[in-house]
């Protein structure tokens, strides 16, 4: 914790030599990226909506991680998930569309992911490898299936879903997703930490030979870990299919799924701790926005990379 | 000459005193023995010596200069002519010998490394030592020959004082007896040996001079010829518990295994233990004892044969840090591993569970929340035989190693436990290498070589001379 302080106040100086060098005041910086994050109801609301895809994919990365497995394709699985859900919220009827689509995006993120999880299992493909590769899979999949069938014409996204997620108000892109998203999150920590099926997936992940020995098969564990891990990144279209466009965009969320790697680094792969993460992750986002009316918005993305590089060291 | 002078040496490992005020005085051009429960601070006296560890307080000279202990690193140990061999090797697997030898220190010629000088050197060093082909890699070592390799290591960086972790833990008893024919063979060229075990048998064989620790304090020093029991009050501070003989009736078949056959490491193996008996394995290691145990403990799929196992199995599985424990995990999730299944899918508060199973087998802390990887080696070794050995209803107990590396007190206990559980009608299959524990548990040992049963000879018969014949593979 205390590290985490020094690296925040390491970031923040940097930060501020770059913005000296702008001629411009730090301090006056900083408090403009507070008043319009975290000082009224909007900037607040778009905190929450940045934060929420960031919830997901982290949670995604989290999970598969405290099966010892490196997720990093929620990016791929975040896309098909918001594609799937793009499509099915708006072929289903008001009533059901909302479940409905998100258990299709779930689906559908989970068998991506669970491709990869089934190549580790059976063959020994590093699942590092594989999920990026399906990463561009999934891209040039998306796209072509978008624009040979799904896609209204002329344009890059599909039809808009006959029922939404309530906006939070305020004028604000925020929705009841990031209610969602919390749910997930406390999930997670039952079903990792109160569930016997989570302390076998613990158990593969800090011992593979002793959880072996304990009877738990591995390829079994890998498998549904990379799922549900995939799962979780198919998600993200609750914020922004269903919470914000209201149908599916070519590039929605697009980036997300490579955050949720160092929002999770810096939850130190714990669930709960996920959500508070996201959320300063999504403050920098919005913050930087607001602070790009005085100093490039590149200088306030050094205080993340600062805090990503102390993450990782701490992770080690 | 006095080679090694400690005193008052002060180090605390959060509040828990490591070592409280101990001291090692060392001749030189003798085998020096610190022996000690797991957890008495023989290892971290030894790293605070070579500079691994840094004391809080205390006196050390090398040689008769006093060193700064506030300072002291291992590159003063090394100048100072002193050489530590790890427990664990601190070898580069895919390189030479030779390559590791000189690693760091390459003789030059010019901007050239003088690989011709390096070999010639190296190659002598490791003739002494009985260590032929020093550009094999050390991956292609035996154990034996990684541990020799080591010593060659600190010879040729010009060591004369070598002070050497636990070294017989990982050999089996034949490199045991090689390694200290190389041991009194440089006391015989005036080097100072200094040991750390927890068997005794080995400081009676060997050392000049023995230093008992207990819990971080100095409790005993003895001169070579000291009997073995005296020492051995003073390790555990009392008089040791005394293993009992077993004296067992067998009932029925419990534990059988048919031509079994596991790649090239098991070729044919028949075997079954009945009700309360304890059968032994004895064998060199890696002739397929290990694979067996792992094939009948159900983690390895044997390629051909039937295993037959007639009720609840408990398995104290070889390698403890691998497979019998999680260090990750707190003592009450590692209490309930490979158990889990009895539980409901909702899982109960496991600490409560935890703190009897805890208190039963004597671990220490008996702190359910504790991590496993604070426990010394013997505690969680403890924990593990209660794991296994507690459950209710076993039948059928696989023992694998069950007190390598543990000290004396934990070893008598898991011995007793093994006894306690075949006479509760457990059928108890035994490996290990130590013989002494093999005959004073087993009602028979088979002997396994190239992956069969070579011998199986019953207790009384059980020789070190049959029994060491049968593991060469020659005629039991």
């Amino acid at each position: 914790m205390t590290r985490l302080a020094i690296a925040l106040l390491v970031a923040v100086a940097v930060a501020s030599a770059l913005i000296l060098l702008y001629g411009e005041s730090p301090a006056h910086v900083y408090a403009l990226l507070l008043a319009r994050t975290w000082g009224d109801a909007y900037g607040l609301g778009q905190v929450v909506f940045r934060a929420t895809p960031l919830v997901f994919t982290g949670l995604a990365v989290a999970f598969a991680f405290r099966a010892g497995l490196f997720n990093i394709g929620a990016e791929g699985q975040l896309l098909v998930g918001s594609f799937v859900t793009g499509i099915v919220g708006a072929a289903l009827p008001a009533p059901v569309a909302v479940a409905g689509s998100l258990a299709a995006g779930a689906l559908a993120g989970a068998l991506l992911a669970g491709i990869a999880g089934a190549l580790r299992a059976r063959f020994g493909a590093h699942e590092v490898i594989t999920t990026i590769m399906l990463n561009f899979i999934a891209q040039a999949l998306v796209l072509w299936a978008g624009r040979e069938a799904f896609f209204l014409p002329e344009t890059v996204h599909t039809a808009p879903v006959t029922a939404r997620l309530a906006s939070l108000g305020a004028g604000t892109a925020a929705s009841t997703a990031f209610f969602l998203a919390l749910a997930a999150a406390i999930a997670c920590h039952v079903f990792l930490y109160r569930l016997r099926p989570g302390f076998e997936l613990r158990a593969f992940g800090a011992s593979p030979l002793a959880a072996q020995a304990a009877g738990i098969s591995a390829g079994r564990t890998i498998v549904l870990t990379m799922s549900a891990s995939g799962a979780l990144a198919g998600l993200v279209g609750a914020g922004t299919v269903l919470g914000y466009k209201g149908y599916f965009e070519e590039g929605m969320g697009s980036g997300a799924g490579f955050m949720g790697i160092a929002v999770a680094l810096l939850a130190r792969n714990h669930p709960l701790a996920v959500v508070p993460a996201a959320l300063f992750f999504g403050t920098l986002a919005q913050g930087g926005l607001a602070a790009n009316a005085l100093v490039p918005k590149e200088s306030i993305e050094v205080i993340q990379a600062v805090i990503i590089l102390a993450a990782a060291g701490r992770a080690r | 000459m006095i080679a090694i002078q400690a005193d008052a040496i002060m180090k605390h490992y959060g509040s828990r005193a490591a070592l409280f005020g101990a001291s090692l005085a060392v001749r030189a051009g003798t085998i020096h023995a610190v022996v000690g429960e797991n957890g008495a601070g023989k290892s971290t006296l030894l790293r605070v010596v070579y500079g691994e560890t840094r004391a809080e307080g205390g006196q050390l000279s090398l040689k008769g200069r006093a060193v700064p202990l506030g300072t002291h690193a291992p590159r003063d140990a090394i100048a100072a002519g002193v050489g530590m061999v790890h427990q664990h090797f601190m070898l580069v697997p895919t390189l030479s010998v030779l390559d590791n030898v000189v690693l760091g220190r390459e003789p030059r010629r010019g901007p050239f490394v003088d690989v011709r000088r390096a070999a010639a050197e190296v190659a002598e060093v490791g003739k002494r030592l009985g260590l032929e082909g020093v550009d094999r890699p050390v991956e292609e070592l035996s154990v034996g020959e990684q541990q020799r390799a080591e010593i060659v290591k600190v010879l040729w960086r010009g060591a004369d004082v070598i002070l050497l972790d636990e070294p017989t833990a990982v050999l089996t008893p034949p490199e045991v007896v090689a390694l200290f024919e190389v041991l009194r063979a440089l006391r015989g060229e005036g080097k100072t040996i200094v040991i750390v075990t927890h068997k005794l048998d080995e400081v009676v064989a060997l050392a000049d001079e023995t230093t008992v620790l207990r819990a971080g304090r100095v409790v005993g020093e003895f001169a070579a010829g000291t009997a073995a029991d005296d020492i051995a009050r003073a390790i555990v501070g009392g008089t040791p518990p005394v293993d009992a003989p077993a004296a067992l009736t067998p009932g029925d078949v419990r534990l059988e295994a048919r031509d079994v056959a596991i790649g090239r490491a098991v070729r044919g193996v028949s075997l079954s233990v009945r009700a309360g008996e304890i059968v032994g394995i004895a064998g060199v290691l890696g002739n397929g004892q290990s694979e067996l145990m792992l094939a009948l403990a159900g983690i390895l799929r044997p390629d051909a044969g039937t295993i037959r196992v007639g009720g609840r199995r408990g398995h104290i599985p070889e390698d403890r840090h691998a497979r019998g424990i999680i260090l990750d995990f707190t003592l009450a999730e590692n209490l309930v591993l490979g158990r889990q299944r009895e539980l409901a899918m909702w899982l109960p508060p496991l600490a409560p569970l935890a703190r009897a199973a805890l208190a039963r087998g004597r671990v220490v802390p008996p702190d359910p929340d504790a991590h496993a990887a604070e426990l010394s080696g013997g505690n969680q070794q403890r924990l593990v035989v209660e794991r296994e050995l507690g459950r209710p209803g076993l039948e059928v107990l696989l023992a694998a190693e069950p007190t390598r590396g543990v000290d004396i007190g934990a070893s008598a206990w898991i011995r007793a436990r093994i006894r306690e559980a075949a006479a509760a009608g457990a059928a108890v299959l035994l490996g290990s290498s130590d013989l002494g524990e093999l005959r004073s548990l087993a009602g028979r040992i088979l002997v396994f070589y190239r992956g069969r049963i070579a011998a199986e000879l019953p207790v009384a018969e059980a020789t070190d001379e049959r029994l060491g014949a049968a593991m060469l593979g020659l005629s039991a």
